[in-house]
Parts: C-alpha cells; structure tokens; sequence
C-alpha cells in the first residue's frame, strides 16, 4: 500500500478537535476549559503539518504557520494565567458561573 | 498494512484516549497530566512524520513551557487533590451529541474529498531550510511575522506583569 496517509492523520485530528469540543461545552472550570483550547490548536497544527507534507511537499508554509500558531499560543496561555490569578484573587474561586459581573 | 502505519495508529489510540481523559477526569491535576501525555504524543506524531524541527518546538514549548503554567497555575488556585463537581448529565448528553454531529458531518466532508497527493519528491524539513526562509525579507519570506510575533511576545510579557501586579503595593496610577 503506498498510499499516503493523509486521510487517517486528518480523522486523527477532526477527533481531537472535537474533544477539544467536548471539554468546552462541558467543563465550568477556567483552566479546564484552557487545556481545551490547547487541544484544538493542535488539531489545527497536525493539519497544517499533514497538508504540508502530503499536498505540497515542495514549500514550508504549514510549518511557519505551525510555528506561529504555538508563539501565539504561549503568549495567550501566559495572558490567561495572569488573568485567572487575578480572577482568583478578586473572587476566590475560578469557576466562569461565579464571575457574572459584567453579564447582562 | 505495513509497519510504519502499525506504529501511526499506535500513536493516534494515544493521543485520542489521552485527550479524552484530559477533558473527563473529574481531579483537575490528573486532567493536567493526561494532557501532557496528549502532547507529548503529538509530538511523537511530528516525529513520525518526518518533521523532527517542529516536534523538538512542541516539546520545548507546549510540555515544557505550557503545561508547567498550567500546574503552575493549578497550584496556586486549588487544592492538588480537589475533585471538580461533575457537569450535569443533560449538559455531557448535549455536548456529546454536539461533538458527535460535528465529528460526522467533517468525517464525511474529508472522506468523501479527493485530495491530489503528488508522489515523489518529500518534504525537505531542515533546520537551515527553516531558518533560512524565516527570516528571508525576499518574497516567501516571513521575517515581518517573526518580527511582529516577537513584538507580540514583549507586549503578553508586559501584560502579564501588569496583570499579576497586586494592587495598592505597586500600582502608582491608582487614585485609592
């Protein structure tokens, strides 16, 4: 069989995406539903990598975006961080129910 | 079935049931771990195929640098052994039948799309090359998004800092 294996890496990542899915929709806790979104990134970057490699072999371009993808998903994990020990800090607690102020 | 694609399912029942425990466990420093678990098998994943520069970036930033924040943060607002209550079984049944709808709908979109693999040549994923072309300012270059991302960076560590800063102690602006 030499055919490639794109198609199995992209179910690969359509399931870890929506798990990813899965923990946003059920989760209540601000750091829980962080390591969510840190799932569906890389879902997204195993699809950069898989497109890259099988569809157009001859450029780079999945890999700088890859490469961009996590710098900006550092800086926003460390963003969060801070937000969350403040959040912690004003209500004693990290769960989304209980900072309503600014709902409508 | 050849062995190399043995190994790939190997690594996805990996990543797959790791995610899965990541965002079921009910003890958030297990999720956090099982989360590690995840990315250190997506970096294997990265391994597998052949692109090694971008496997050693996911160690180095999301197992070593993100998921340490996290515990870090974990540490610092919980209690290490506090068990999350549980979500109510209506909201799991929805959000489970929401995933599935979505995990169909783009199962069948992919599986039904012909993607056109050209064979031959594969993908020279060297170091030099990736540098090379990082910071290029020739067209397909990309050092202005190097630039910006570290302008980026500067800006999120300034934030944090002004964030995290209690205040009274160290804030002069404040009128209080």
């Amino acid at each position: 069989m030499s055919q490639t294996p794109l198609i199995q890496i992209l179910f690969l990542s359509v399931g870890l995406f929506f798990i990813g899915m899965y923990g946003l929709f059920t989760r209540r806790n601000v750091i829980t539903i962080l390591m969510s979104i840190e799932l569906i990134l890389n879902s997204v970057n195993i699809n950069f990598i898989a497109f890259n490699k099988y569809v157009y072999p001859h450029q780079l371009e999945g890999l700088f975006f890859t490469i961009f993808i996590i710098t900006i998903a550092a800086a926003e994990a460390a963003v969060t961080i801070a937000i969350i020990i403040n959040l912690f800090r004003s209500h004693h607690s990290v769960d989304i129910e209980d900072a309503n102020e600014l709902k409508w | 079935m050849d062995i190399s694609m043995i190994i790939f399912y190997c690594i996805a029942a990996f990543i797959l049931t790791a995610a899965l425990l990541a965002v079921t466990t009910a003890k958030i420093f297990r999720s956090t771990i099982w989360l590690l678990f995840s990315l250190i098998g997506i970096a294997a994943l990265y391994y597998w195929m052949d692109v090694q520069f971008i496997a050693a970036v996911q160690t180095v930033v999301y197992v070593g640098g993100i998921v340490v924040l996290l515990i870090f943060s974990i540490f610092l607002t919980h209690k290490a052994n506090d068990a999350m209550p549980r979500p109510p079984v209506m909201r799991r049944i929805w959000a489970g039948l929401a995933s599935l709808f979505g995990i169909a709908l783009v199962l069948h979109l992919v599986y039904h799309h012909s993607f056109a693999t050209p064979a031959g040549a594969g993908l020279n994923g060297d170091v030099a090359n990736i540098g090379t072309q990082l910071i290029s300012t020739e067209k397909g270059g990309y050092a202005l998004p190097f630039e910006l991302a570290s302008i980026l960076l500067l800006a999120s560590l300034i934030g944090c800092i002004v964030l995290a800063m209690r205040k009274g102690t160290a804030n002069v602006n404040s009128v209080e």
